[in-house]
């Protein structure tokens, strides 16, 4: 089954590769579409009150004054089974006049990649137009951080760490198996439902270790970083033009995992852990939140979406209003959305094996 | 120290968040909801807070809550109108009022019962903000040393408070809470992502049941089908008659009793699961015994309107100290309140501790709400009483199909899936036969709100034990039993042993015969069947999601063992003993309809929405109850149809939703708001 699955996604990412060569050529001589009049429904598989919302709810009234004919963009909320109904509701839609985008997350990304039996959903048969990149940041109690020999965690090996965690399978596996290479014991207390659950945890003193996206670690951590209670330890970093991890241009002063990992003596950039937790953290940060056209977009409308959010990155105001709501992370469109596309969806065959087998003998979690 | 330095600057902060023109604006619109929804008789706050539900998402959280305090305050102040003018109580908080408030409106004096009523109302409930006030500041220092074992031990006391204290029969109490428990643990475990009690062929079973949901089908369904097969014609009111001034002047001469009373109203509101139900007895009984001339009572004696009225609107002061502070409602409004605020602003408001530590200016800008919204509430129900007094003569026929569109639309607005409509129904279905056999229903929606912090904090509790305990034993010790936890247990014991022995003196919901044994009996079986399958269920979760497991197990294993004792005691007992309660038995000179022929109604609208979609089946169902059950001429029926579906597209639209699609739909594409 597995293998199966695999050559056939391997075969659909062949023809989406075909598929982006041949859109890229007609991206040049596209009509376009005219939307006026009409109503885009922009589906957010996630409940309002999560990121994905405030990601969609920026993006909206700005694609609306971007897309021609200046069609109303509303945002829709399809909450359920951690966005698997909401990505296998989008899977059955077709495309029709281009009035109906899906927007998707790290959590519709990874149940994807390690094979969740719920996932009727295929990435390749979609169309991406946007993909918004975040990134993340690990820190630690003051007394812990003082352990820290520079960025060689070695220190901390003896410690019994305890962190609040939404599950294994979701974008907590990042942190955890990055947690493991260093050495660090850490042992995840499962159930919370949120990330600012695993703060207060981190808060009340009953977690000793922690990690936020950007921009909650900016609104949520960053007073405690002030007051001396919390203190960073590393951030996941960011991908430069060559798929290299360098520094995250929101957390410039502070290292990356990869920095860290080879100051420790234990961890190693290389093999098929690395391997693995790079795949993941791709997979989950540099390409988290993408903006997809149904299957079987026409190329008049890819052009459409794809000139508009251009239009939107290319207003003057842009880094402006985006960096506080969204962070300094990349907005890309074109080739760049379908690069991301690619590597947030096409984990190696041996990265993904390695993290289930993982899952499984650490936290006994099997996807079946 | 830390009052100087914190909390009295949030105080003032929360006071200019609230001293906006567009803040106040929100407060006099829930004012006027909840004058409403206190007036109609059988709505109480519960329902209009679950109609406000799907507007709170992404409000900003001070105006959502001016909406919500607004509508929460006024419910104690404007369901006096139905107490005192049609001798039927507006909500489950006024039902003692009905006892010398109608008398006296029938002696021509609804003046001055409401007049005061009103300022003993007003007296109330600023004596339960200031009590809020005063609780927060002391209280906060200690609040903020929470942490998980303190945190669950809380909980645990709260539900066994709301399971002994919820009526006659503490058993059933604890089985009804325990109902609503599991019936909160259906769907995705929190720790493993095991399913309990559903398949992944059924997705919306996954996502577990919504709030909205069971708050609307336990206690609005029961109430306006108990209200729609009395049919009462509400027209038979009494005049308001003179003597405003004379109201006021009642109530200042008794003006000792109202702070009593008030005082027990604040105490019994913080007490988890006594609420609104209990207290107006309590301060009626506290009005006899301390009047000398005991005489009057029952005919007409003025303080036994201002002991319950001073009572009813303070317990909302009272209650909110365990919302806020711990996220433990005191009642089931109150349940759905934590829920509402979850959905505010960004999200990231929770009450509890946190709320506390980071969200200051918040819950003080909900305690002078409160007050401002007694104040308000009262002015207008002064003011206009003479046209809220006239809306009680509106039929409930007429009202019924209108409650029950606003009801579909709002539950459909948690999950929009036409599954949201059967478990509506299936929900509601079961808050009718929990009202008719007295089992308690705040305790099965409280039990089902604390379903979920209760499993989390047991399970990350016992986790973090555990790597504590590795450490060394007197670390885990120390976690565990905190002096916190140890003076939670003991106040937990003594409260128990307590309740336990008055609780056979609470007529949560009025006295209710007992009837024949057989109806009362099969409904205990089919529970007790429902928690055995769950039990069964919960059992064959497999070992590496044991954290799944642990919870619906102990908690169904309670609740079954409360209900084989019942089943025992049902053996035993006669059928007059108060174990066989059944309102059929009771109601049965007040029911105009039988129960089948008033719930086939929905049933149909279920039916044709599945077929024709919401819009459609909505139509047919409004004019064909207003033409036939209701009785109403042709033009009549026709332009209230249209005056419904116009209002359901307004809301819709509103709020960028769609209906619920049915099958017709995936034939033929039809325009919005068809589709």
């Amino acid at each position: 089954m597995t293998t199966f699955t695999s050559t056939r996604r391997v075969a659909m990412g062949l023809v989406a590769a075909a598929a982006a060569t041949f859109a890229t050529q007609g991206t040049a001589g596209g009509h376009g579409i005219d939307l006026e009049g009409k109503t885009v429904e922009w589906v957010i598989p996630f409940s309002e009150t999560g990121g994905s919302a405030k990601w969609a709810n920026f993006y909206a009234p700005l694609l609306s004054e971007a897309l021609p004919g200046n069609p109303t963009v509303v945002v829709k909320f399809m909450p359920g089974a951690g966005s698997t109904k909401g990505a296998n509701w989008f899977q059955e839609q077709t495309y029709e006049d281009g009035t109906l985008i899906f927007g998707s997350s790290g959590s519709t990304q990874f149940p994807y990649l390690l094979g969740d039996p719920r996932v009727r959903y295929e990435y390749n048969d979609w169309n991406v137009v946007l993909a918004s990149g975040t990134g993340g940041v690990a820190y630690l109690p003051p007394d812990l951080a003082e352990k820290m020999d520079g960025f060689d965690a070695s220190g901390l090996k003896d410690t019994d760490f305890i962190y609040g965690s939404q599950g294994a399978t979701r974008l907590d596996l990042v942190p955890l198996l990055a947690w493991e290479m260093l050495g660090l014991n850490v042992e995840p207390v499962f159930g919370i439902k949120g990330r600012g659950d695993g703060r207060l945890m981190f808060e009340r003193g009953e977690a000793n270790i922690d990690y936020q996206t950007s921009s909650s670690f900016l609104k949520g951590v960053t007073p405690l970083v002030e007051a001396g209670t919390a203190v960073p330890m590393m951030s996941w970093g960011a991908l430069d033009a060559e798929g290299n991890i360098v520094r995250d241009p929101t957390f410039p002063d502070m290292p990356t995992f990869k920095e860290v990992c080879e100051a420790t003596e234990m961890c190693e950039t290389s093999g098929e852990q690395w391997d693995a937790w790079k795949a993941f953290f791709v997979a989950g940060f540099p390409a988290q939140k993408m903006v997809f056209l149904p299957a079987g977009a026409s190329n008049d409308a890819m052009v459409t979406y794809t000139a508009a959010f251009e239009a939107v990155k290319a207003r003057a105001d842009f880094a402006e209003i985006s960096s506080g709501r969204l962070g300094k992370y990349p907005q890309m469109t074109g080739d760049e959305a379908k690069g991301a596309l690619s590597s947030a969806t096409q984990v190696p065959e041996a990265a993904k094996t390695f993290v289930v087998n993982w899952l499984s003998e650490r936290y006994g979690v099997t996807l079946n | 120290m830390d009052i100087i330095s914190v909390a009295l600057p949030a105080l003032g902060d929360a006071a200019g968040l609230i001293l906006q023109p567009i803040v106040l604006g929100y407060l006099v619109l829930g004012v006027v909801m909840g004058l409403c929804v206190g007036v109609f008789p059988g709505l109480g706050g519960i329902a209009g807070l679950s109609l406000l539900l799907p507007f709170m998402f992404g409000m900003d959280p001070v105006l959502g809550l001016a909406l919500m305090i607004g509508m929460v305050a006024v419910v104690p102040t404007s369901d006096t109108f139905a107490s005192v003018l049609m001798g039927i109580p507006g909500s489950s908080a006024s039902q003692a009022t009905v006892l010398d408030g109608f008398p006296l409106a029938k002696k021509g004096e609804a003046a001055r019962a409401l007049s005061a009523a009103f300022a003993s109302s007003l007296f109330g409930g600023l004596v339960g903000a200031m009590f809020l006030t005063v609780f927060i500041l002391v209280a906060r220092p200690i609040v903020l040393e929470f942490r998980t074992p303190e945190l669950l031990m809380i909980t645990i006391f709260g539900l066994s408070m709301v399971g002994i204290l919820a009526g006659r029969v503490a058993l059933k109490g604890i089985a009804a809470a325990g109902l609503g428990m599991m019936i909160g643990t259906i769907g995705e475990g929190d720790s493993a992502g095991e399913l309990r009690m559903a398949t992944y062929d059924m997705p919306y079973l996954v996502d577990g049941l919504k709030l909205v949901i069971v708050g609307l089908g336990i206690f609005a369904i029961p109430e306006i089908v108990a209200l729609l097969r009395r049919d009462k014609s509400i027209s038979d009111r009494s005049p308001l008659g003179g003597g405003w001034l004379s109201g006021v002047r009642d109530w200042f001469a008794n003006i000792w009793l109202s702070v009593r009373c008030s005082i027990i109203g604040v105490i019994v509101g913080v007490i988890p699961g006594l609420g609104g139900s209990v207290v107006d007895w309590i301060a009626y009984g506290h009005s006899v015994q301390t009047t000398k001339d005991k005489s009057k009572f029952g005919s007409g004696e003025i303080r036994g309107v201002i002991g319950p009225e001073s009572s009813n609107n303070a317990k909302e002061g009272g209650g909110l100290v365990p919302t806020l502070l711990f996220g433990i409602p005191g009642s089931g409004s109150m349940a759905i309140f934590i829920g509402a605020i979850a959905l505010l602003g960004s999200g990231n408001i929770e009450v509890g501790p946190s709320m506390l530590k980071n969200n200051l200016d918040i819950t003080y800008a909900i305690v002078w709400l409160l007050a401002l919204a007694n104040v308000v509430g009262t002015l207008i129900c002064i003011a206009a009483s003479g046209g809220i007094a006239r809306l009680t003569t509106i039929p409930f026929a007429l009202l019924a199909p209108f409650l029950f569109m606003i009801i579909s639309f709002a539950a459909f607005q948690s999950g929009q899936d036409i599954m949201d409509l059967v478990a509506l129904f299936a929900i509601g279905f079961l808050g009718i036969m929990m009202r008719r056999f007295d089992w308690s229903r705040p305790a099965f929606l409280i039990g089902f709100v604390l379903s979920n912090p209760a499993e989390t904090y047991a399970n990350q509790a016992v986790q973090i034990a555990q790597s504590r305990f590795r450490k060394s034993f007197e670390e885990g010790i120390d976690y565990i039993f905190s002096p916190i936890v140890i003076v939670l247990i003991i106040i937990t014991l003594i409260s128990v042993v307590l309740g336990l022995r008055q609780a056979k003196t609470i007529m949560a919901e009025g006295a209710v015969e007992s009837g024949a044994k057989r109806a009362p009996l099969i409904f205990l079986l089919v529970a007790l069947g429902y928690l055995a399958v769950a039990f069964t269920n919960a059992a064959m979760i497999p070992d590496y999601a044991a954290a799944d497991r642990v919870f619906p197990r102990f908690v169904s294993g309670v609740a079954i063992v409360a209900c084989v004792i019942l089943l025992v005691q049902m053996m035993i007992r006669p059928e007059t003993h108060a174990l066989f309660a059944d309102r059929e038995a009771s109601d049965v000179d007040a029911n105009a309809h039988g129960l089948w022929s008033t719930l086939a109604w929905f049933a149909g609208l279920l039916i044709l929405t599945s077929l024709l979609g919401f819009i459609l089946a909505l139509a047919i169902f409004l004019f064909c109850f207003i033409k036939y059950r209701a009785g109403r001429s042709l033009g009549f029926a026709l332009v209230y149809t249209a005056t419904g579906i116009a209002f359901m597209c307004a809301m819709a639209g509103l709020l960028n939703r769609d209906f619920p699609q049915g099958l017709l739909q995936s034939f033929m594409d039809l325009p919005w708001p068809l589709t």
